[in-house]
């Protein structure tokens, strides 16, 4: 019998990063800066809370933490990470007018490599019989529920069980939808991604609007990571354990049509699509699974597809995705 | 009487682009309340000079001052702080928002963004002017018209009360032209001041107080409008006296080259492009096409040269060395014309026809800019070549030739023609179209963008190419051109043929009434 | 008064410049690098700078057997890098040479463990790489069919397809795992050695590397001076300017991606049946997005590739070995590499504009 009471968590909790990554990604995008540096501004998001946590952890010597430094110190850490990752970025692509398909790639390579490198360094600091570093004492924070979600039955267990960190990724959602939709700095990023030299001309700052939603869209990214780690994972890294979930973050941005608030529930699709294999009764074919994991990318293809073949004009990716601008140009 | 205010005072200002200079120490002043047209050839640095004033472009040197205090323009908003709108004749819209968030793009209103109340105001506006746009209506389902409206509806939603109109009307029949005029001394009543850019002197006379005249990207003088004439304006614009009549000698013995008859194509989106469209080229013969931007000459040429979808009817091609004359036992013709419909470039050439094609975008259709001359002279040569290599030794020949011929101004036959002056890029085009020895010659807007020497180049070419015995048909859209240099005019309105006139016999008013006329509530 | 602002740098586009400028800068921008990693290096580990860079130049060329490995690394990018610079030039993104260079090696892994007992080796070795060539080509055609009839995002595509081709690698690997419930495939064919390519001159990578030296030759020589190469470039500026020439822009796109999905599936074959003689779902190791870099560095010009994959490979290697000597993690490399690639896409704008400062207007006056 299907478990819908203990698969919908999980898939939630497997949706939070992605939820994350694909918000950040969207806010980026609609700016016209197509970065696909967010699997490595992921890992780095994640690494920093891990760095900052650890030292504070050490520093703490045994002794019980202090709540609020324990959430705010990997917190802060993590954005400071990603927000650098998506200064480097936006330096090269907006400023230098690099190639954003090379930067982000080279993004990626760098963030995974900066990510395994330190999570390699803490494992060999903390003298660790196994290849991780184990954050326990942050990661009751951050994983914190509400006390009293588990007496409330199945409406407990569905939507009263999480850290404050996926209550927060759908707050950001909302926002980011909010804003993209409804407001003036909302119309005019959505602008600068659909044509920037009409922006230009309107008075809109091109380069600081840039800046800004591939910056603060790379900090929201950056959180997915910190929150595979600290609440997923209940405080573990290990390297690569966070895997390609930063391009399917990416995935999920086509999926959803350039939709934060879609990105909620499609999140969690995802999510559920992923660990779907562990519900799936296989028997002895083990193989089977490998193959279920295949399904949000086959699903994010078929989307991909039938969005084109649609052809509406709403649907469309930001019109000038992918390119630089440059005033002067003649 | 009053002594004369300044709106705009722009003093000394020089812009370079790389080892270019766009302008060169211009000092232009517009007085408050006034229209001034702003005249100069393409290429003169008319729109860089205004694009200094709305804030795109920043000046390398001198100094800008509106009413009378010194400012610095160095964005867009700046530009609307001092009171600064400019159209510019590439409109600056988002394609998939609506006419509203269009309009309030850009302004930083105190509270939140209230779209209802925009809509509002963006109505009232319309009103006042008679504008027909609806707020809510999309970019993208807008007429040329429309759009342009939607452009100016947004300098004056910002109470700009300095306007500049770069090319406003290049876009408009004359019909619309003249309102657009009504509209414009409406706004000087208002106490507005207005630049307006233009190389057509007929809209200069008409419209505007004073001329203000750039070359080459120096400042000429300024003159009253009703102290000039064409010949005058024309004098200060060129530099020299320059005669202003093509030579357009008769055709020798036309026979039918093309014939069109009943061509229907749509768009990827199901839009009728051309409706029932028939005519015929004669070999011999300028075949002119005029129309307000968009009514079909860009679907009609590429429809016929296969790179059009034809729904239904049929365009077929007489060739040359055929006798169609002939009968066989029966009586029956013994040829019969080859018909072209469902053909793609390839399978037309293949077919033996020479058809040559100088398209509308340069660049982006006719040429490859990132290649040097040889690799263009290749577009057309690509297949010749053994086995599976190309030849590049014919195209680079042909490229020196065309080079020489033409004088083409690069520094080698290797030198990317991107990077090259917009008259030499067609020069390239025009030369390597005519050096197919084509049947059917076929050319769009060739001289937009040209200074007028080389316009008249390619005016002389496309009559020599006529009177070899070439079928010619030129799309244009200044309509005196198309009146002194076609034999016969087609005017297209909403992709219908409204007419088929001559060339020799007919009067601008007419063409425009043509222009804006559906067959269907027609003439008849 | 009021205060003047007003913009501080002026930027423009450059003029063309002349080569050995433009390679100043690059080479400049690489030095840079090396000496920024340098200085990280020493922060990181203590050390001079200069015993990095010795040790850095030991693990990539130190021993024969390491010059063996490094240029063995260096086919398998360089590689990978030609199968898709045809797609690049045609301004097609693929970033699923990944999936296309494993799809390839499971179509080698899957003839030589059926197969490997039923048909002659020669034979064998011939399905394997036909089957090869046909899985990558499918995964080349796939996006560049929808790209080409519907304008589907080829980037988004070929990206979900890299992971389509993981999951069906770690599928058959269960399949075939030896032994039952290891999740590994092992050595495949260890005792009978069928379906592996010859070793020639007694040395296992030289067929993979000479395969991939004709192979540059032969890309030079097809996008230099073939119909085809002079297609792909013309379509890569404007498809509509293609048209209008009469090339077929569509089967133009079809044909080159299948063309690079194909050279892609055969280098995924030389991975497992030249050298690697096993099948992980890890086996390219990120060398499919590499060659994106490695390709678009050298502007898209395969004599450029040789040198920007060896510049990759050496600092792969030589981070390498730095991390063994002095027991750093092995990322370490990535981050190098990630180093240097940000200065070399920075140095980009320094060849294509020029900046100014602007002089203050007022002491002008």
């Amino acid at each position: 019998m299907f478990d819908i009471v203990s698969f919908i968590p999980r898939a939630v909790m497997q949706g939070t990063p992605l939820l994350f990554g694909s918000t950040g990604e969207i806010l980026t995008e609609k700016s016209g800066n197509l970065n696909l540096g967010i699997p490595g501004i992921m890992y780095v998001g994640a690494i920093s809370g891990v760095i900052g946590s650890f030292f504070y952890e050490q520093s703490a010597a045994g002794q019980p933490l202090n709540g609020f430094l324990a959430i705010a110190i990997p917190m802060v850490c993590s954005l400071l990470g990603s927000l650098l990752m998506g200064l480097i970025y936006c330096f090269l692509t907006v400023t230098l007018r690099a190639n954003q398909n090379v930067t982000g790639l080279a993004m990626t390579t760098f963030g995974v490599g900066f990510g395994n490198f330190f999570g390699g360094s803490l494992i060999k600091l903390a003298n660790a019989d196994v290849p991780s570093v184990a954050l326990p004492a942050t990661s009751a924070f951050f994983s914190k529920h509400l006390p009293f979600a588990a007496n409330l039955g199945w409406f407990g267990k569905i939507f009263l069980n999480y850290g404050f960190l996926a209550y927060l990724a759908v707050i950001i959602a909302l926002l980011a939808s909010y804003m993209l939709n409804r407001t003036r700095p909302g119309l005019h990023l959505r602008s600068v991604g659909e044509s920037p030299a009409t922006a230009d001309a309107a008075g809109i700052n091109v380069t600081a609007y840039k800046y800004i939603a591939t910056c603060v869209g790379s900090m929201i990214a950056g959180l997915g990571g910190l929150y595979y780690v600290m609440d997923y994972a209940c405080g573990v890294w290990s390297n690569n354990a966070f895997g390609d979930r930063g391009w399917l973050a990416i995935a999920l941005v086509i999926f959803t049509i350039w939709r934060p608030n879609v990105s909620i529930l499609a999140s969690m699709l995802f999510g559920g699509l992923y660990i779907l294999y562990l519900y799936i009764p296989t028997g002895s074919h083990m193989e089977v699974k490998e193959l279920y994991k295949m399904l949000p990318y086959v699903i994010t293809l078929v989307v991909l597809i039938i969005v084109s073949l649609r052809k509406k004009r709403e649907d469309q990716p930001p019109a000038s995705l992918g390119l630089s601008y440059f005033r002067e140009e003649r | 009487m009053e002594p004369v205010k300044n709106a705009i005072r722009m003093e000394n200002i020089t812009k370079r682009f790389g080892s270019v200079v766009a302008n060169n120490g211009i000092n232009l002043a517009l007085h408050e309340g006034e229209i001034l047209s702003l005249l100069g050839e393409n290429g003169s640095g008319k729109t860089t000079l205004m694009n200094m004033l709305s804030g795109i472009y920043y000046p390398d040197e001198g100094q800008i001052y509106v009413h009378d205090k010194p400012v610095t323009i160095a964005s867009p908003k700046d530009a609307f702080d001092n009171g600064i709108g400019m159209i510019h004749q590439h409109f600056k819209l988002v394609d998939v928002f609506t006419a509203t968030e269009n309009i309030v793009l850009g302004l930083e209103e105190e509270g939140r963004l209230d779209l209802k109340k925009a809509g509002q105001k963006v109505k009232e506006i319309c009103e006042k002017y008679g504008f027909d746009i609806q707020p809510n209506q999309k970019i993208y389902d807008m007429s040329v018209s429309q759009k342009q409206t939607v452009e100016i509806v947004k300098v004056l939603y910002r109470g700009a009360d300095i306007l500049i109109l770069d090319e406003p009307t290049a876009v408009l029949t004359p019909q619309e032209t003249d309102k657009l005029f009504a509209i414009m001394r409406n706004m000087q009543r208002d106490g507005k001041s207005l630049i307006i850019i233009t190389h057509k002197l007929h809209e200069v006379l008409d419209v505007s107080d004073r001329v203000a005249i750039l070359r080459k990207g120096e400042y000429i003088g300024d003159v009253a409008t009703k102290d000039a004439n064409q010949q005058s304006l024309t004098d200060m614009m060129v530099g020299r006296s320059v005669s202003l009549n093509i030579d357009r000698p008769l055709p020798v013995n036309p026979t039918p080259r093309l014939v069109l008859e009943h061509v229907t194509a749509y768009d990827e989106l199901g839009v009728k492009r051309l409706d029932d469209v028939s005519f015929t080229a004669n070999a011999g013969e300028i075949l002119g096409i005029a129309g307000v931007a968009g009514s079909g000459q860009k679907e009609l040429l590429e429809s016929i040269a296969g790179l059009y979808p034809v729904k239904e009817g049929k365009i077929l091609y007489y060739d040359p060395d055929v006798d169609y004359a002939e009968t066989d036992e029966s009586g029956q013709p013994k040829h019969q014309p080859q018909s072209l419909v469902g053909m793609d470039p390839m399978d037309i050439r293949k077919a033996g026809i020479a058809m040559s094609f100088v398209p509308e975008d340069r660049l982006g259709m006719g040429l490859v800019g990132t290649m040097g001359m040889t690799g263009n002279m290749m577009l057309r040569s690509w297949r010749k070549g053994k086995g599976i290599f190309v030849d590049t030794k014919g195209p680079e020949a042909l490229a020196n030739r065309i080079w020489k011929e033409l004088e083409v101004v690069t520094p080698s036959t290797k030198f990317p023609v991107r990077r090259m002056s917009g008259g030499n890029v067609q020069k390239v085009l025009v030369g390597r179209e005519i050096a197919q020895e084509p049947a059917v010659l076929m050319t769009a807007y060739a001289v937009r963008g040209l200074d007028i020497n080389t316009s008249y180049t390619i005016y002389n070419l496309l009559t020599e190419q006529k009177m070899k015995g070439r079928a010619v048909v030129y799309v244009g859209e200044d309509l005196d051109v198309l009146l002194e240099l076609c034999d016969r005019i087609v005017v297209l309105c909403g992709g219908q043929v409204s007419g088929v006139v001559d060339g020799r016999a007919i009067t601008k008013e007419e063409v425009g009434l043509l222009m804006t006329q559906h067959r269907k509530e027609g003439a008849e | 008064m009021e205060k003047q602002k007003q913009p501080l740098l002026s930027i423009a586009k450059r003029e063309a410049l002349p080569w050995y400028k433009n390679w100043l800068i690059r080479g400049g921008a690489i030095l840079l690098a090396l000496v920024f990693c340098g200085i990280i290096t020493m922060l990181l580990t203590g050390l001079n700078p200069v015993e990095v860079f010795r040790t850095l130049f030991y693990g990539a060329f130190g021993t024969n057997r390491k010059i063996w490995v490094t240029a063995q690394n260096l086919a398998i990018l360089l590689g990978i890098s030609l199968a898709v610079t045809p797609a690049f030039k045609m301004r097609f993104w693929n970033i699923g040479a990944e999936g296309q260079v494993l799809i390839g090696s499971l179509a080698c892994a899957a003839c030589m463990i059926t197969l490997g007992d039923k048909v002659p080796n020669g034979l064998l070795i011939l399905i394997s790489l036909l089957a090869s060539l046909l899985a990558g080509a499918l995964w080349g055609f796939l996006p560049a069919f929808f790209k080409a009839h519907w304008e589907t995002n080829e980037t988004l595509f070929t990206l979900m397809m890299n992971y389509i081709a993981m999951q069906l690698a770690a599928y058959f690997i269960i399949v075939w795992e030896v032994p039952k419930g290891s999740g590994k495939i092992g050595v495949i064919n260890q005792s009978t050695n069928a379906g592996w390519l010859p070793v020639i001159g007694g040395q296992r990578y030289l067929l993979t590397i000479l395969v991939i030296a004709i192979l540059t030759g032969v890309m030079y020589i097809y996008l230099q001076y073939s119909k085809h190469g002079y297609e792909i470039s013309v379509v890569g500026e404007s498809h509509r300017t293609a048209s209008y020439a009469g090339i077929k822009v569509n089967r133009v796109i079809i044909r080159t991606m299948v063309l690079s999905g194909a050279i892609c599936g055969m280098v995924g074959m030389l991975l497992v049946s030249a050298t690697d003689h096993t099948l992980t779902t890890t086996l390219v190791d990120g060398r499919g997005f590499t060659a994106v870099m490695v390709s678009w560095l050298a502007k898209f010009n395969p004599i450029g590739m040789i040198f920007t994959s060896l510049l990759l490979v050496v600092l792969e290697r030589g981070a390498t070995e730095i991390s063994s000597v002095f027991s750093l993690n092995h990322s370490f490399a990535d981050i190098l590499t990630g180093i240097i690639l940000f200065f070399i896409i920075g140095s980009d704008f320094f060849v294509n504009y020029t900046v100014h400062f602007r002089k203050n207007r007022k002491e002008g006056k």
